[in-house]
């Protein structure tokens, strides 16, 4: 299974780093959902897959049974997603009230502040 | 239980949740940010005195005890950050009575001031690699907020650069806890060092620790990931610039700091080589692009971007002398930078522009401003007997040391052209007539203006701590030197963090 993740996070990494060097204003929040989406499934590869040991104590015991799946990674993964989910908003937003204000979604005709 | 960890950070989420809950009452939203700030500075005091006792203030949360749960720690360079954080709260508090416009109040500016606070005091404080990438994004969507109120086209297009570098920088940062926690199954700073001390040193802990300079690199605009900061910094109301300039880099200074001397410490040949190299670049682009600027705030941002590579060399040096440089040149830039910002709102208040070619005639009207903008712009510059010229003196003399005499040359000529560039100002603003055709009425009108007093105490009291720091460096020199200390030996924090629980 892991192979298979790793090829799925690359593959994510290249289509959002692709989406973040187009012009188009609305391209590049889509690059940086994938972006937010890559991380989040590299954290939940590398730190094991581990398949149908949910981490359950059985009743009247202390420690589970055998190895058990990490709990850890999925709990970061929830809260990176909730953090990502916020800022996208914000970033959604954003080029909304920039594309207003600016009247255009090329990011080459927004150099006024670079010179 | 060291309670007074954790008051850095409730009291700023405090008082920005109760501006919220009186959204309406913008009166109330002042009295609350001032008194905030002042109990921020207040707390932070009394962490650096519980520090200075102790060492390392520990705290629990929950009481789960590390490496379980999530840990507040201060040594003493997190302590020195948070009583900065204090300072530039209070100042910036002051200065936003009269600069903050009744637009930016009516949308939430002063609960996105504290809430950023929180963020920053929260990224010097926790122990936790994961919890410092949560209060990382807490700072990141406060400030993204902030730089945009006012809505006007600049700041669009200044906050789309910001935004996206800085979620890039996050995403980066993400993937590099990922992987760090895939090798060592925790994420307690503290915890990660020992596991990694233990593990043999892989290409992989390499790759991680470049992964992280990468992020921490484009959230303290380091070179060659710099281009975000000159492009939006000069863009927001100038009281958050101030705040920006003077705290917000400096958090990603931080984290450099803390990440390679605590965690990536074991092949010093190749990380804090390449920091070196990233010092030097981010120390020449930064001043060579400040060399071309002719507006007031962006020059000031290409400094910022300069200054931080004085930083970083003295972490890259990672001699005890150089780590001292680096956190007297932290505590410095932090008062001068965000004064300097603080004075450029003041002449725009006067007369109504940033651009150098139609300011002028300032030091006629205003002489004491302008010696008030003398006293940062050298201490920036270097020129003793101001804070800046230790600062330098002591990276230098680091250098020379080392025998690390090309960079030592970069230092020294980037301070020349730090002094190049604010003549620059002080010629086209202060000394310099004013141009033909500009309008000068209202540097007439505002002469006894009540609203301009206000402005003009905060830059007092940080030009009060550029000389005090200059004219007795000394205490300053011993708090730096103790941080230094605490930082070339980890194992204090790690005792001090995982207690009883160390393998």
């Amino acid at each position: 299974m892991e192979p298979i993740m790793a090829i799925v996070v690359g593959l994510l990494y290249a289509a959002a780093i692709y989406m973040m060097l187009r012009r188009s204003i609305v391209k590049l929040v889509i690059g940086l959902m994938l972006l937010s989406n890559a991380a989040n499934l590299l954290i939940f590869t590398s730190a094991g897959m581990t398949r149908g040991a949910p981490p359950l104590i059985p009743l009247g015991s202390v420690l589970p049974d055998g190895a058990v799946a990490d709990p850890l990674p999925q709990a970061l993964i929830l809260t990176a997603i909730v953090i990502a989910f916020g800022v996208l908003a914000f970033a959604v937003v954003l080029i909304h009230r920039a594309y207003n204000i600016i009247r255009t979604d090329n990011l080459d005709q927004m150099k006024d502040t670079d010179t | 239980m060291s309670f007074e960890v954790a008051l850095p950070v409730i009291i700023p989420l405090l008082t920005g949740t109760l501006c919220v809950m009186l959204w309406r009452y913008n009166m109330v939203q002042r009295v609350l940010s001032i008194l905030g700030s002042v109990a921020l500075l207040a707390s932070s005091i009394w962490l650096l005195v519980s520090v200075l006792r102790e060492g390392h203030v520990v705290m629990y949360m929950g009481n789960w005890v590390a490496p379980y749960g999530i840990t507040l720690v201060a040594d003493m360079l997190s302590a020195i950050m948070v009583v900065l954080t204090g300072m530039m709260a209070v100042a910036i508090a002051i200065f936003s009575l009269s600069s903050a416009s009744p637009s930016h109040e009516r949308f939430g500016y002063y609960p996105l001031m504290h809430l950023l606070l929180a963020g920053v005091a929260g990224s010097f404080l926790t122990g936790d690699i994961f919890n410092l990438y949560v209060w990382f994004e807490v700072m990141l969507i406060a400030s993204f907020a902030l730089l945009i109120l006012g809505g006007e086209r600049a700041q669009m297009e200044g906050a789309v650069k910001y935004v996206t570098l800085n979620l890039l920088s996050s995403a980066i940062f993400l993937s590099a806890i990922g992987l760090l926690y895939g090798i060592t199954g925790t994420l307690n700073m503290a915890d990660i060092a020992v596991k990694l001390g233990e593990a043999e040193h892989t290409g992989m802990v390499d790759v991680i620790a470049v992964m992280f300079l990468i992020a921490f690199g484009i959230k303290a605009a380091a070179f060659p990931l710099f281009f975000w900061l000159p492009a939006s910094y000069h863009t927001g109301p100038v009281a958050v610039s101030a705040l920006f300039a003077g705290l917000l880099t400096k958090v990603g200074v931080y984290a450099l700091f803390r990440v390679f001397t605590l965690i990536f410490n074991q092949n010093p040949d190749f990380t804090h080589e390449l920091l070196l190299w990233v010092a030097v670049g981010t120390m020449l682009t930064g001043v060579l692009g400040a060399a071309a600027q002719f507006e007031f705030r962006r020059i000031l941002s290409f400094h910022i971007v300069s200054q931080i590579g004085y930083m970083i060399l003295g972490l890259a040096l990672f001699t005890p002398l150089a780590i001292i440089g680096g956190v007297f040149y932290i505590m410095h830039h932090i008062i001068v930078k965000t004064n300097l910002f603080l004075i450029s709102g003041i002449t725009h208040r006067l007369m109504g522009t940033y651009d150098l070619k139609r300011l002028g005639g300032m030091y006629k009207a205003r002489p004491i401003l302008s010696i008030l903008f003398l006293i940062p712009a050298l201490s920036l510059a270097g020129i003793p007997p101001l804070s800046g010229f230790f600062a330098k003196f002591i990276i230098i003399k680091a250098g020379i040391e080392l025998e690390a005499w090309f960079v030592t040359f970069i230092a020294l000529l980037v301070g020349l052209l730090t002094l190049y560039s604010m003549i620059k100002i002080w010629g086209e603003v202060f000394w310099k007539k004013l141009p033909k055709g500009v309008d000068s009425s209202a540097l007439d009108e505002g002469k006894t203006s009540g609203s301009l007093v206000v402005l003009y105490v905060p830059v007092v009291l940080l030009a009060a701590c550029t000389l005090f720091i200059g004219l007795n460096g000394q205490p300053i020199y011993e708090f730096a030197e103790f941080s230094a200390a605490q930082l070339l030996n980890p194992d204090g924090y790690i005792d001090a963090v995982l207690g009883g629980n160390r393998p």
